[in-house]
């Protein structure tokens, strides 16, 4: 007997292969039982040898870990993708007019379509941002869009990620080792290339130089240092771009101008691709006792004298509670509908929501409003009896600390797991970038839990990446 | 180029070249203790390695007996000892990573699969008769990453900061590994120019990858004088004191012409330079081949403290 309440992205309900799962159904049919192995063995050599790890905090033995690839990629179809794609442009176009309007007059607030409390009070607002223009108008350059999808036609949006979106690199060496491993599938099918994200990264961050950068604009990505663990993406991308990897220690900021220590001495800096936290970026307007960032940075933002991307305070608009309120977003500043939808959200303020969701907790997800990478979260279905009286005491101590939802039907894509080909909840993340256009990239970052039956993708919790084809027409 | 860049780069290829010498003078004091017939297993050679290395103190905070397999196991695998190799490799690599958009796919490969390897093998493996060919392969990962280096990276600034880092540790460690040869003592002042005392000087060749070299150029038995003028003065010896100051000179001169400016460092390799083609042995054996050596190595210090001056590195 079949599983038959989740949606599978290559199979029909009948067992029949989807279209644009057809041609690659057929070659996954035609491979010799050893050939799979064979070839994620293959691709484990790969990303070992290239050194592509993340960094597990707190783990002594092994400090770098791979992050598991899976052999089989995720299909998406040309009119999908172009539904996808027209979805995501309308909300980052949103939400880059929203945060503008929350730093200037706060159209949004007094029009009573979003409380002025979540806002506010809410730690991810940056009242030093208040009254701030940022070059170009633009708050959030780099956005990553966390989508799933329940069915033929659902495609649901988890969750923006509008600071320091990550897992780029891991789209583009997921991609590098497929074309590696079965470039004859590459022959037989049109997928859209994904190679060109660092070129339009680049492009994206020199159309957003400040007005008085002086000739082509100096480029840097700003990481926390070789032990963050996104430290390989971000020195990934300085290198595809062709951008400086710098750390706080290597710039300085005077006159309010910003600079880098090189060994000819002090060099202008005009755009920051800064991988470092709100918190972090400037000991003197921000946390103190940092050691990360730049001290004054901020003061030559403000003076206008460089560019931050993505600028500080954008957290605002990715707030798990204000995420409920970016359908009311979208109509407000677009005048349209939403194209993609958000997951329902209980208000658990609310007396009748809260009792509803205290009942029904096992058939629940439930996400501390700043939490992220899977951690504080409770995944009713695969929950203890004790972890929900946990969850059911928070929840009514700080009912504003959590949003609930209920349990997706995470649609499922053909994965190798070993024994063989197995169906694994899988999402999905495009990468947008928005400078003097707005450019996607063609496919994303697919994540899939590896374990049967687990909805939890993230890599902190055991997921795994496999490469994304959109086709072509 | 950032300044850190320069130095993490400086200091990738000296510990890639470290851990290289930290296996050519373990291999001296190793085949020099084969012909030892010591109580209890110690070794005399292989504490005038330790003294040559500066790591006789450290050694003795640990171990009571310089015997081979302890003496093997500190300068191999303690990460105590901030020169043995696993050190020297974890250290390289990390510079490396630091500087992942400044070096090729190729150098990082072969820094990161040469550290993977090595942590994973179990000294207890290869302290016994496996040792000499370790140490052959230590030799050979050195010889790939300096390999990747030539073969792949762009001549640029970084490309001179990486080569001025290594020759300048190799001219260190030939230097230590001559200096091999002053703490070892003859049995009788008598001995000089005997047996023995050609044994151990070959065995120095040997050390520095010299021996057949030698005879190319000597048409000659072994003999101290030409041995230690071999791996001093003679610039066709890549490992020679000259070849290694010259080719920092002539690195820090393509850094003049990159940044289109001199920098006062540069002087002070080219005096350095001078020095040593100035002189011959003449004046290495007046002073004392040990004197002459010690003398060396701080000047060679101070080089790299000159360097790191002129190009802003922290």
């Amino acid at each position: 007997m079949g599983e038959t309440k989740y949606f599978d992205e290559m199979l029909n309900a009948d067992g029949s292969i989807r279209e644009p799962y057809r041609i690659l159904g057929d070659w996954l049919d035609g491979q010799p039982k050893q050939a799979l192995k064979q070839l994620s063995q293959d691709a484990e050599t790969i990303f070992r040898r290239l050194g592509i790890t993340f960094a597990v905090y707190g783990s002594n033995e092994a400090t770098e870990r791979l992050i598991p690839f899976d052999v089989i990629p995720r299909v998406i179809a040309a009119q999908e993708w172009r539904r996808l794609e027209k979805g995501i442009e309308q909300r980052v176009k949103a939400l880059n007019m929203f945060l503008w309007d929350l730093y200037h007059s706060q159209d949004i607030i007094r029009a009573g379509r979003i409380p002025e409390k979540l806002i506010v009070q809410n730690d991810a607002f940056c009242p030093q941002m208040m009254g701030l223009n940022p070059p170009k108008g633009i708050y959030s350059h780099i956005i990553g869009v966390d989508i799933v999808r329940t069915g033929p036609d659902d495609f649901y949006v988890l969750e923006d990620n509008l600071r320091t979106p990550s897992g780029v690199s891991y789209m583009l060496e997921d991609r590098e080792a497929m074309m590696h491993l079965v470039p004859d599938l590459f022959h037989k099918l049109k997928v859209a290339p994904v190679e060109n994200y660092p070129e339009n990264l680049r492009r994206t961050m020199e159309s957003v130089a400040p007005d008085n950068c002086p000739g082509n604009p100096n480029l840097v990505v700003l990481t926390p240092g070789i032990y963050n663990s996104a430290y390989f993406e971000h020195s990934f991308l300085a290198d595809q771009m062709g951008a400086t990897l710098c750390e706080g220690q290597d710039l300085f900021v005077d006159g309010g101008k910003v600079y880098m220590r090189t060994t000819l001495g002090p060099q202008r800096v005009d755009v920051i691709y800064r991988r470092i936290d709100d918190d972090y970026i400037d000991p003197l307007t921000f946390k103190a006792d940092s050691m990360l960032g730049v001290p004054g940075l901020f003061d030559a933002y403000r003076a206008g004298n460089v560019t931050l991307i993505n600028a500080p305070g954008t957290g605002i608009a990715d707030d798990k509670a204000v995420y409920t309120y970016v359908p009311q977003i979208i109509e407000f500043y677009l005048g349209e509908k939403p194209i993609l939808k958000n997951v329902p959200t209980y208000n658990c303020s609310s007396d009748s929501e809260r009792a509803y969701v205290l009942e029904n907790l096992e058939h629940l997800v439930v996400k501390e409003v700043h939490g992220s990478g899977g951690y504080g979260m409770l995944v009713g279905p695969a929950s203890t009896k004790k972890q929900r009286a946990e969850f059911s005491e928070k929840i009514q101590a700080r009912p504003d600390n959590y949003i609930v939802q209920p349990t997706l039907a995470l649609s499922t894509c053909p994965t190798f797991v070993g024994k063989g080909i197995a169906p694994r909840h899988v999402d999905l993340r495009p990468f947008v970038l928005v400078g003097d256009k707005i450019r996607i990239t063609p496919g994303g970052l697919t994540r899939v839990a590896l374990k049967q039956g687990s909805l939890v993708v993230n890599s902190s919790q055991g997921g795994g990446t496999k490469d994304t084809w959109v086709l072509e027409d | 180029m950032l300044g850190r860049s320069a130095a993490n780069l400086f200091w990738m290829s000296r510990y890639v070249e470290r851990a290289e010498n930290m296996a050519r003078l373990l291999e001296v004091g190793y085949r020099m203790s084969l012909t030892e017939r010591g109580e209890d297993g110690s070794s005399e050679y292989l504490l005038s390695m330790l003294q040559a290395a500066e790591a006789e103190e450290a050694f003795k905070e640990k171990h009571d007996t310089v015997d081979v397999a302890s003496v093997a196991h500190f300068m191999l695998f303690d990460t105590d000892n901030p020169s043995s190799v696993k050190s020297c490799l974890f250290n390289a690599r990390t510079n490396a990573k630091s500087v992942r958009t400044e070096i090729t796919t190729d150098m990082w490969e072969s820094l990161n699969s040469t550290w993977l390897e090595f942590s994973q093998v179990q000294p207890r493996h290869v302290l016994g008769n496996k040792l000499p060919s370790f140490l052959q392969s230590v030799k050979q990962s050195s010889n790939q990453f300096r390999g990747a280096v030539l073969g792949t990276l762009m001549r640029t600034d970084g490309f001179a900061f990486a080569q001025t880092g290594g020759f300048i540790e190799r001219a260190d460690n030939t230097a230590r590994i001559l200096d091999v040869k002053y703490y070892v003592l003859l049995p009788r002042a008598s001995m000089v120019g005997g047996d023995v005392d050609i044994q151990q000087w070959t065995m120095i060749l040997r050390a520095a990858s010299a021996h057949r070299a030698y005879r190319h150029i000597y048409h000659d038995r072994y003999k101290a004088w030409n041995i230690a003028d071999f791996l001093i003065f003679r610039k066709e010896m890549p490992r020679s004191l000259a070849f290694c100051t010259t080719s920092v000179t002539a690195m820090l001169g393509m850094l003049d012409q990159i940044y289109g400016e001199p920098s006062s460092c540069h002087d002070e390799a080219i005096k350095m330079a001078q020095f040593l083609t100035a002189g011959g042995m003449n004046k290495v054996f007046d002073q004392g081949l040990h004197e002459y050596l010690t003398g060396f190595i701080a000047a060679n210090n101070q080089l790299t403290n000159a360097i790191s001056e002129s190009y802003n590195f922290y």
